[in-house]
């Protein structure tokens, strides 16, 4: 049996803060969900599922979340899969609505990692754990920016894959950025000016790596039937996949990653194809996660996303358009990202992004990813369409 | 004359239990190990105490030639963690050892612009404190 269309995103709401040393965690959370809930037409009496996952949370967070907001829902998923965590989320709301499990689920995140100077990319990965594989990693010295570094180096290797390339995410990032009143970093650079930053850890310089902010968002997930009723046009959720990819008992293949199953899944269970999807949302944590991401759900061969994400073909105006927000390479990249991907995804199906908006619109994929590629980490891929 | 004492090891160390003991004891001997399933033959790193590809708890320890080469690497210029934040850059690597596993190491005695995928490597042990031996890597003699 097919979920695809038999639920919607009602509401969604960006908070608009990128600093915010004057709120707390959950005040940003809260903030969101009412953003949402208004958006949507919804009162916090209509809200019965709550997911939620966060770098500024502890594992039972969300019952802390629910105290805070006087929440005593039917559902919760703190599903915590690093940045992807919110697109899991979304299709698990769309899952459980459908059975029948929740009526109106809130999908909700916020941090303060750059007012709490959280070192999101350089304070290690997997040094601070007690899980197994930490255990063989952590004295290493892997970072974030590490783990992505080392699947740069060896898309270069294999593929040709030149620093010009990846720098053209990031400047494509900057430029929608540059229409975005509230992202982060507005003012345009060059590939020159990405190639001129420092190397955090070779080949991936500053420029080639997400900012850290405050942020947070929300999303309000109902059937299509009640969404009809409300006030803002329904985002119908056509399809989902997710998974993971880890070292594989030292047998990967590294350039392979969660994307291409749980992207194949989203589409066998949208029932659409490559060519139907007019914009994306791909999770931007380095420029090369962009040219990973693009190769393995498929919109080319691998190999060939250095090639793929050059001459302007990324731009709200070109023949592939993504992160017209200005992605986590420039507008907001609070520790996780992912709940954003889907925010921009229902603006643009709704036509609500003014000078950034892509042309005829109809259906879009939102792509999660958490964790670090080069390590281990999730993939989360959604299809949303507006008919 | 005074003592030339070390400086105190301050990067993160594995915790040691009964699942991971032989194989932490083997590098204390600088011997290098990686498993193999007595059943079904699949060989895995890192240790467990199980076969990921039928489950089987029969483990065969198979000794490694110290031998591969470099699967991808990066060199760091910045981490915030204590131990590294101070021994900046260091060289993070995959080493494809010859058995056919991936494993996870740092490149030592050579220079990051010396480094190159595929070059061959070969395996050096670093005693950092009494019970923690690491195997690191540095260009094939």
């Amino acid at each position: 049996m097919s979920l695809s269309g038999k639920t919607a995103v009602a509401g969604v709401y960006e908070h608009p803060t990128r600093f915010a040393p004057d709120k707390s965690l959950f005040q940003i959370m809260g903030e969101s969900v009412r953003g949402a809930l208004d958006d949507a037409g919804l009162t916090i009496k209509d809200v019965d599922g709550v997911c939620t996952a966060g770098i500024g949370m502890t594992g039972m967070g969300i019952i802390s979340f629910c105290d805070y907001l006087n929440l005593t829902p039917n559902f919760v998923d703190s599903t915590s899969i690093g940045g992807s965590s919110f697109v899991a989320h979304t299709a698990h709301a769309a899952a459980a609505i459908h059975a029948g499990l929740c009526d109106v689920c809130v999908v909700v995140y916020g941090s303060t990692a750059s007012s709490s100077r959280f070192a999101v990319g350089t304070g290690g990965f997997g040094t601070m754990g007690g899980d197994p594989c930490d255990q063989y990693e952590g004295p290493f010295g892997p970072t974030t920016v590490g783990a992505y570094a080392m699947i740069a180096q060896r898309h270069m290797h294999d593929y040709g894959t030149t620093p010009e390339q990846l720098a053209e995410v990031a400047v494509t990032m900057r430029m929608h950025a540059s229409m975005n009143p509230a992202a982060k970093y507005r003012d345009p650079i060059t590939v020159e000016d990405v190639l001129a930053s420092r190397i955090i850890s070779s080949p991936l310089h500053l420029l080639d790596c997400c900012i850290i902010s405050d942020g947070g968002g929300a999303l309000v997930i109902t059937s299509a039937e009640r969404a009809r009723d409300l006030k803002k046009k329904p985002v119908y959720i056509l399809g989902a996949g997710e998974t993971v990819r880890h070292a594989a008992r030292g047998q990967r293949d590294f350039l392979e990653i969660a994307a291409a199953q749980s992207g194949r899944l989203a589409f066998e269970r949208a029932g659409v194809t490559h060519k139907d999807i007019d914009f994306a949302m791909i999770y931007d944590s380095f420029t090369i996660t962009v040219i990973a991401t693009l190769e393995n759900l498929g919109f080319c061969k691998r190999g060939e996303g250095g090639a793929f994400v050059s001459g302007g073909r990324l731009r709200y105006d070109g023949d592939f358009p993504i992160n017209t927000d200005g992605g986590g390479l420039s507008s907001n990249h609070p520790g996780m990202r992912g709940i954003f991907l889907v925010i921009e995804a229902a603006k643009q199906l709704r036509g609500e992004c003014g000078p950034r908006q892509v042309k005829d619109c109809k259906i879009a994929l939102a792509h999660g990813t958490g964790g670090a590629l080069g390590l281990r980490h999730s993939g989360a891929t959604l299809i949303l369409g507006n008919q | 004359m005074a003592e030339n004492k070390p400086a105190k090891y301050s990067k993160p160390l594995p915790h040691l239990d009964e699942e991971n003991r032989p194989w932490w004891e083997a590098l204390q001997r600088h011997e290098l190990y990686i498993q193999k399933c007595r059943d079904c033959g699949d060989v895995r790193y890192y240790p467990r105490a199980m076969c990921t590809n039928c489950l089987s708890p029969r483990t065969e320890w198979v000794k490694c030639s110290g031998r591969g080469k470099v699967y991808t690497f990066t060199a760091t210029y910045q981490n915030n963690v204590p131990g590294f934040r101070e021994s900046l850059p260091y060289i993070m690597a995959y080493v494809e050892l010859d058995e056919g596993v991936k494993m996870l190491t740092n490149l030592v005695d050579c220079q990051p612009d010396q480094v190159r995928i595929d070059m061959p490597v070969e395996v050096v042990y670093e005693d950092v404190t009494p019970e923690v031996t690491l195997a690191k890597f540095r260009p094939a003699r």
